[in-house]
């Protein structure tokens, strides 16, 4: 209860009351949503969740990662060839594949902190390191090589292998969105969260005032990497099937990045409401491009609409959004 | 919160060859309030770095309580108990005052309820509680810096290094700084070293003085002995600061 | 090691040294504008395509070799990289990287979708007669193409070094780039200076990209790897230095020609990603960089 009391503090009643209709709203869904709306919403909670474990990284403790298709990814194939090869079931299989990611952050994380790398130059590492085990992967057979790795299709659903229709994919991505969001509020609240943000704004001032920063920006790739890979093998089993070229790609890191940064970097409702304005958008432009039949121009499309949004929005449209609905989430 | 014993013991400091500070050693007693002063680049600052873990002094040794502190990273320093703020401010400038003095206190409480309980009651004493809700960005230069002191006394330090608080505060700003700080120490019993180039806070706070000029001790005494020192005046002469 | 192994690594580094010279080009580009403006410019490669296209739509259409079209090219990237400064990246000088990064991003979409459907995805290469020459230096082949690229980029490479050495513009944006502030005092037009110094590095990587056009085919899935490949380049070489860039694309060119030799061709790129987080750790400031950090 008093847990309970400390996540929910600051939220005014209003807000309280949005969320609870938000989430029963989410429950019952599939209920009334046909197949397309429904895979809709599952790619926006996709995104949320991805987004949520991409800000803690970013929007927290103020690194810029643009390699994290790399945890994704290293996810997606663990969890995917246990389940391949030996017929080892995801929920066993993600051990593997969050502890592999999380290691992989935890070396991305240490050679980039402990030679003090900062902003773009931090960025470029965690390209190098997910290019590197991109090309790695398509030469390696165990994954099925540049040629990926398949997964059988099986709509009896069976949630022990997380074999089944869109209906079970889609309360399982909820219920890492609604997990993602708990877990970085109640990081916000403790002590490390303060911490981030304090390295955030500043990384000497922070640690004059005993900050370990080292190990703070550490435990948040770790904990950032490691979520990213329950996405990842949620992924692989959602899609059936892993490329490197994909899976690795740096435009799957960018895809991952956009929605926190569009809804509002740092903010814990900034993820989920960048990826209703981007996947929304994305679908719009689809149907959009498929009338008008140039191949492109749904990206084109989707690049303005980008365009517009870092102009007049660059704080995100969360702060933005939140202000003008009178919801309240505390800005730290 | 009490006082601890500084010594420091001939240290020194090169950059790329380039000697900043050289066999500086001085004490300053549990309790007292020490200045340093000197012209710019005289490598104070330097020497608070070397105090506070930022850098590690080349040759020498700096001991808090006779405890070695020197070559210790900076939050290890601050967990050893030395607090400081800098001479270009540095608040979280995105972050509230509450949460600026908030993390400070988190260093020696761990429950953030706590942490923010003990920040409140360190800037109803700064006066700056009024101010708790704005974002540090806001602040103006003079509230930055007691924000600053804010945020370094909330670390519950044994030692308080205030590098230049007074300068760009108005004369009468000045008075209320030096009076919090005095009766911070006579109050808590903490240690305070300062730098500054602010003569009037200089007298009016410290007990003695350490001089350095291009990065060595040239006198050290009481602010009355220090005025009329003839290498201090030699230093001085035509510094109108110094007047 | 039989003499025909050596011959044949001779080769591929002959070949890896003329392609590498416009890697650099490419490079200088994204190293100038960074090394003026802190600005990352995170649509390099789609800059680098869109000049590809506009050398292949001269040739196609106009019947005019790249190398001819090249001034062209150069010149109206210079007023496109001037008008974009001007316009869209100008509010964003000084504001945190991600904001930069998306407004980028943005760009690069636009680009690189606008390639696509005006282009449509199929690869597109020109067929010049010198594409069948080739010199013969000694034992080596070179090739015609090649060679010509490569000159051509090594001539524009020295008047970029012209420009900022002995004129007065180019001295004044080496001024801003040192000290902002004292640009501002002394009176200089930093916007200009800054819309002017876009101009130039989009002329570098326009120019790169109608040579790039006489050696390979170009289609609009390249732009990605440019822009990475960019990114290596001048990381390697030092981000903000103008030789560091040149040395780099050498570098990355002969490390790439050497690796697909001695390897799978598919495992080149991973020699130089190998090298950029190398340098990165150990050189951060790169090669040739100056060591301010």
């Amino acid at each position: 209860m008093n847990a309970l009391r400390r996540l929910t503090g600051n939220c005014t009643p209003r807000t309280l009351w949005s969320l609870a209709a938000l989430l029963l709203l989410l429950l019952l869904a599939p209920a009334f949503l046909g197949k397309y709306w429904l895979s809709v919403l599952i790619l926006i909670l996709y995104f949320a969740y991805v987004g949520q474990a991409w800000n803690i990284v970013m929007g927290f403790a103020g690194q810029l990662s643009l390699g994290h298709a790399l945890y994704a990814g290293l996810g997606g194939y663990i969890a995917a060839g246990l389940f391949f090869h030996y017929g080892i079931g995801p929920w066993a299989g993600l051990f593997a594949a969050v502890a592999a990611a999380a290691l992989a952050g935890a070396i991305v994380g240490y050679l980039g902190f402990r030679f003090s790398l900062a902003g773009v130059y931090f960025a470029l590492l965690t390209i190098a390191f997910s290019e590197f085990t991109r090309i790695g992967f398509e030469h390696w057979s165990w994954a099925g090589g540049s040629g990926g790795l398949f997964l059988k299709v099986d709509a009896a659903s069976n949630l022990l292998d997380l074999r089944g229709g869109p209906v079970m994919f889609y309360y399982v991505i909820l219920a890492l969105a609604a997990g993602a969001l708990v877990l970085c509020r109640a990081l916000l609240e403790s002590r490390l969260g303060r911490y981030w943000l304090a390295i955030r704004e500043d990384a000497e001032a922070a640690q004059a005032v005993g900050v370990p920063v080292l190990r703070c920006k550490m435990l948040a790739m770790v904990i950032s990497a490691a979520l990213t890979a329950l996405a990842g093998v949620w992924n692989a089993f959602y899609y059936n099937n892993l490329f490197p070229e994909t899976a690795f790609a740096m435009s799957r890191s960018i895809e991952i990045t956009l929605a926190p940064i569009i809804g509002g970097l740092g903010t814990l409702f900034g993820p989920f409401v960048g990826a209703v304005v981007l996947t929304g958008l994305g679908e719009a432009f689809t149907d959009a491009g498929d009338a008008l039949g140039i191949p492109g121009i749904k990206q084109i499309f989707y690049g303005l609409a980008l365009l517009v949004i870092v102009m007049f929005r660059p704080a995100g449209v969360w702060p933005w959004l939140s202000a003008r609905l009178g919801l309240g989430e505390r800005t730290p | 919160m009490t006082g601890a014993r500084l010594d420091l013991d001939g240290i020194g400091k090169s950059f790329r060859g380039l000697r900043a500070v050289h066999d500086v050693s001085f004490s300053v007693p549990a309790g007292a309030i020490h200045a340093l002063i000197g012209p710019n680049g005289a490598g104070k600052t330097t020497i608070f770095n070397m105090i506070a873990g930022v850098l590690t002094p080349d040759v020498g040794t700096v001991t808090l309580d006779g405890r070695v502190i020197s070559g210790l990273r900076p939050d290890k320093a601050c967990d050893a108990g030395v607090g400081r703020t800098f001479q270009l401010v540095k608040p979280f400038m995105g972050l509230s005052v509450l949460e600026n003095v908030t993390i400070g206190a988190l260093h020696r409480r761990r429950d953030p309820a706590d942490a923010r309980a003990s920040a409140a009651a360190i800037l109803e004493r700064l006066g700056l509680f009024g101010r708790r809700h704005q974002l540090a960005k806001n602040l103006t230069l003079p509230d930055r810096k007691r924000l600053e002191v804010a945020r370094a006394l909330a670390t519950e330090p044994k030692l308080l290094l205030l590098d230049e608080v007074m300068a760009g505060l108005r004369p009468t700003e000045i008075d209320v700084m030096v009076a919090f700080l005095r009766e911070l120490n006579r109050q808590s019993g903490l240690t305070i070293l300062l730098i500054e180039h602010v003569m009037r806070a200089v007298m009016a706070l410290a007990a003695d003085v350490v001089v350095v000029s291009y990065g060595e001790k040239i006198a050290h005494g009481t602010p009355q002995e220090i005025a009329r020192h003839p290498a201090v005046l030699d230093v001085y002469l035509g510094d109108p600061e110094a007047a | 090691m039989t003499a025909d192994f050596l011959l044949s690594l001779a080769q591929a580094v002959t070949k890896g040294l003329l392609t590498g010279m416009v890697y650099g080009l490419m490079a200088l580009g994204l190293s100038v504008i960074f090394g003026v403006m802190r600005v990352v410019n995170f649509a390099h490669g789609e800059m680098m395509v869109i000049g590809m296209y506009l050398a292949w739509l001269g040739f196609e259409y106009l019947e005019i070799s790249p190398l001819v079209s090249l001034p062209a090219i150069a010149a109206l990237f210079f007023a496109a990289g001037y008008a974009l400064q001007r316009t869209l990246i100008s509010p964003f000088i000084g504001r945190p990287e991600h904001q930069q990064f998306l407004l980028l991003l943005a760009v690069a979409i636009l680009l690189v979708n606008g390639a696509l459907a005006i282009a449509g995805p199929d690869s597109r290469g020109v067929q010049l007669d010198s594409q069948f020459d080739s010199y013969e230096v000694g034992p080596l082949v070179l090739d015609a193409v090649r060679l010509h690229a490569a000159l051509a980029a090594i001539a524009i490479a020295l008047l970029l070094w012209l420009f900022f050495a002995r004129t007065r513009t180019g001295k004044s944006i080496r001024a801003a780039a040192d000290n902002h502030m004292g640009a501002l005092v002394v009176g200089l037009d930093v916007p200009r200076l800054y819309a002017i110094t876009f101009g130039v590095g989009a002329a570098c990587v326009g120019a790169a990209g109608a040579l790039m056009i006489t050696i390979i085919p170009v289609t609009p899935f390249l732009a990605g790897e440019y822009t990475l490949l960019a990114f290596v380049i001048v990381i390697v070489g030092g981000l903000g230095s103008m030789t560091g860039a040149l040395a780099g694309g050498l570098l990355i060119g002969v490390s790439e020609a050497v690796a697909g030799l001695l390897l799978q061709p598919s495992l080149k790129s991973m020699f130089s990603f190998g090298l950029l987080i190398l340098v990165l750790l150990l050189r951060p400031q790169g090669l040739l960089g100056k060591a301010s950090r």
